[in-house]
């Protein structure tokens, strides 16, 4: 494993490091071997998909596979003016075949997410085209539907002329390349997945927040009772664990709906009036509720497993040096409770960005976040590679956040336990 | 600088944690200013249940303690101005040494330039100038141990307590630093109040140790009068070696007593016995008997050799007499040849002010 470059003989005269490799081989294989099934598992479901991910996610041979000569033949054309007869005459060859092959369907849908209109001028075009002459295509084409015979539209299928493309990261971010090939930004009125993403952000760094709050004094708590109260402590937090995740979410659902125990509760004591039950469920707030229970043993575990570590003594030491309670915790206690504040955070604060389930079942249509807006994508609108742009930007971001955190702390800080 | 005789003081205190079982009991113990006294005794025994009410971390159930004629039950720790050393050294791990030693002049808002004059003077004061830089954990055991020591010092605290600091270091660098805190001691002239259970470390340190047994001060004396003049046998067993013979008392007179054993009978010196017909136990150091003694001694036994212990300095004899068969002799090795030979019977005397007869066991 080590690669130091040391030309230390053994008694034999044999380098020393090639002796430890010969030595070590079998050893080696045996761990290798060992570790093997773990690796073709992370290989098949980690790797291989996450490059499947970011190829469909580029992909964009769809269009250029279904009009080779029509691309061939626009490789002169300069985009200005309508194109030649030469072009006309390759897209209605192209055209033609699709028609025959009953794969124009996909075409038109792929076009029409190019330019908007595009879906109808092709289908009165496939409807036309049989009728047509040889020769003089331009013609005969501009005149199966005016549309043709605006350069925007043709403009549009050359853009589709690379085989890759970044538009769909450009779409998470809003954005789009106009026809002059820039990259300008969608209406405001229609800017959803910057709202998305910010919302994302937002919530995950508050659910963090809360569950630093709530968790810092549960874990000094589990740290400091005697052992068999801490265990009973612990089993209760550990408790929503063993629970699955649906049944917390769904017993949120009974307790935060509009004539749920809470707001029944609320208006027996008379904070509200029975008219005026606070909407707690899907919006934020429900979103926040549920993400922060449920998150919140992930704050706990490694801030209790780093507090156990650290010695009463050294409060009192702080105490007997002559720090006052609060002092003595915030120049001794606090710092060494880091490297778990760090990992619980980090841990939290990933988890709560790629969450989907809860934002879905109580975050109504403003709790909710990036990851469902991924799986609409996935299950309902059927753009996979739109949705593994988005998988890949959120993946992206944990790494970059990682990355940070590395910078800020340093990950040989974290302590899980 | 005239002492004060009732610097630290104990009056009538009890501890207990559960309200059923008193962990300190009726203790009274003063401490004079500048003492050196150490609290000794088996775990369990209530000695660091004192130190650690004395800081401040546990509260007398009942009774006072008094600092400088304070009482000071409800003053917080962090108030009370007492340094203290921790059995594992509780050095802040996410500070420099100097950031260790600087922490408590920090928090009583001294000066910078006094701060660094006061921790470079308490580093040479251990010996580890040049040292501030480092994190504790790159330190040794014993250089943590020296920078503990220095932190509770440099603030110069009325007392400063240690709590068996010295526990986990190896044998020869804790005799080492058993030196060291007796000189910082003599040197600077604080009070400290030191706890361990290890006598040796007790006998080396101390102006006066209290042996604490069940909650209680057994003996409160110099370390010389301790080992020689035990007052009951819990002290004469827990410190130092010692040879015991049980019986019952036939004969009290003129500060002698005559003790009848199973086989036979000594005369003892009567420390904790008053009359005929008492149980005692009869405690004689093993370096008090000698073999073949040259002066005339009241008491003569002949006993078998069980067992020669070759030791370097000193050979341990084991003998069986009168009927005690784990009666110890240390024999310098310097000594003439005495013929110690596995089986052989030899005369051991000795004198009935050495042997101590006190309360039954």
């Amino acid at each position: 494993m080590s690669s130091e470059n040391n030309k230390i003989l053994t008694t034999d005269g044999i380098p020393l490091e090639e002796s430890l490799k010969v030595a070590e081989k079998k050893n080696k294989i045996k761990a290798f071997l060992l570790v093997a099934p773990l690796l073709l598992f992370l290989l098949i479901t980690y790797i291989i998909p996450i490059g499947g991910m970011f190829s469909r996610s580029i992909d964009d041979k769809l269009t250029t596979n279904m009009l080779p000569k029509t691309y061939k033949a626009m490789e002169k054309w300069d985009g200005k003016n309508l194109p030649s007869e030469e072009v006309f005459e390759a897209f209605y060859l192209d055209y033609r075949i699709l028609v025959k092959n009953k794969t124009v369907g996909k075409l038109q849908t792929q076009l029409n997410l190019e330019k908007n209109g595009f879906k109808s001028a092709l289908k009165k075009l496939a409807r036309k085209q049989k009728k047509f002459k040889e020769g003089n295509y331009k013609e005969q084409i501009m005149n199966s539907h005016k549309r043709f015979k605006n350069v925007e539209y043709w403009r549009a299928i050359k853009r589709r002329a690379p085989p890759i493309t970044y538009s769909k990261y450009l779409k998470a971010m809003d954005m789009y390349l106009n026809e002059d090939n820039k990259i300008v930004q969608v209406e405001e009125d229609r800017r959803m997945h910057r709202i998305l993403w910010l919302r994302t952000l937002e919530i995950a760094f508050f659910v963090t927040l809360f569950c630093f709050i709530m968790a810092y004094p549960i874990a000094h708590l589990l740290a400091t009772i005697p052992m068999k109260y801490s265990n009973l402590l612990l089993i209760c937090v550990l408790l929503p664990f063993w629970t699955s995740l649906l049944v917390r979410t769904a017993s949120w659902m009974i307790l935060l709906q509009q004539q749920g125990l809470l707001n029944d509760f609320f208006v027996w004591i008379g904070l509200f009036t029975n008219e005026n039950r606070p909407q707690m469920m899907y919006n934020k707030t429900g979103t926040y509720v549920a993400m922060t229970q449920i998150l919140l043993p992930f704050m706990v575990l490694p801030l209790y497993s780093v507090m156990k570590t650290i010695s009463p003594s050294l409060m009192r030491a702080g105490k007997s040096l002559g720090a006052t309670p609060t002092v003595a915790f915030f120049k001794v206690y606090f710092p060494l409770t880091i490297p778990g504040i760090g990992a619980g955070c980090l841990l939290v604060f990933i988890l709560a960005i790629g969450y989907y389930i809860t934002p879905e079942l109580v975050g109504g249509a403003s709790g909710k976040l990036i990851s469902n807006q991924i799986a609409y994508h996935m299950k309902s609108s059927l753009d996979w590679s739109f949705a593994s742009a988005m998988g890949l930007m959120l993946l992206t971001g944990v790494l970059a956040i990682y990355w940070l955190y590395n910078k800020l702390v340093g990950v040989d800080n974290i302590k899980l336990g | 600088m005239s002492k004060k005789e009732d610097f630290v003081k104990f009056d009538k205190v009890d501890k207990s944690y559960d309200g059923k079982v008193l962990v300190v009991k009726d203790l009274n113990l003063n401490i004079e200013e500048g003492e050196f006294v150490t609290m000794l005794g088996p775990s369990g025994s209530g000695k660091t249940t004192c130190l650690m009410m004395l800081a401040g971390f546990e509260t007398p159930t009942n009774g006072e303690i008094y600092l400088d004629k304070n009482p000071i039950s409800n003053i917080p720790p962090h108030k009370r101005g007492i340094g203290m050393v921790f059995q594992n050294y509780a050095l802040f791990p996410h500070m420099t040494v100097f950031e260790n030693l600087a922490f408590p002049l920090r928090v009583r808002k001294i000066s910078k330039d006094d701060i660094d004059k006061k921790v470079e003077k308490a580093l040479s004061m251990v010996s580890l100038s040049g040292f501030g830089n480092r994190m504790p954990g790159q330190l040794s055991g014993g250089q943590q141990q020296r920078v503990a020591v220095a932190r509770a010092l440099v603030f110069d605290p009325a007392v400063v307590l240690m709590d068996e600091p010295l526990g986990a270091l190896d044998k020869n660098l804790r005799e080492s630093m058993q030196y060291e805190i007796k000189h910082i001691h003599e040197s600077i002239g604080v009070t400290v109040v030191y706890v361990t259970h290890d006598q040796g470390e007790a006998l080396t340190m101390s102006n006066r140790i209290a042996v604490f047994n069940d909650g209680k001060v057994q003996q409160l004396s110099s370390p010389d009068k301790l080992y020689e003049e035990p007052v009951n046998s819990f002290v004469a067993e827990f410190i130092g070696e010692n040879n015991t013979f049980v019986g019952e008392i036939s004969d009290i007179s003129n500060g002698s007593c005559k003790v009848k054993l199973d086989q036979g009978e000594i005369i003892a010196n009567p420390i904790s016995v008053k009359s005929v017909g008492e149980k005692t136990t009869v405690s004689i150091r093993p370096e008090r008997a000698l073999i073949n003694p040259k002066d005339k001694m009241d008491n003569n036994q002949k006993g078998k050799i069980e067992e020669v212990i070759y030791h370097g300095d000193h050979t341990r004899v084991r003998l069986n007499l009168l009927g005690n068969s784990e009666f110890i002799l240390k024999v310098p090795n310097s000594s003439p040849n005495l013929d110690i030979k596995l089986g052989n019977e030899i005369n051991i005397g000795w004198n009935s002010h050495d042997a101590r007869a006190l309360d039954p066991k």
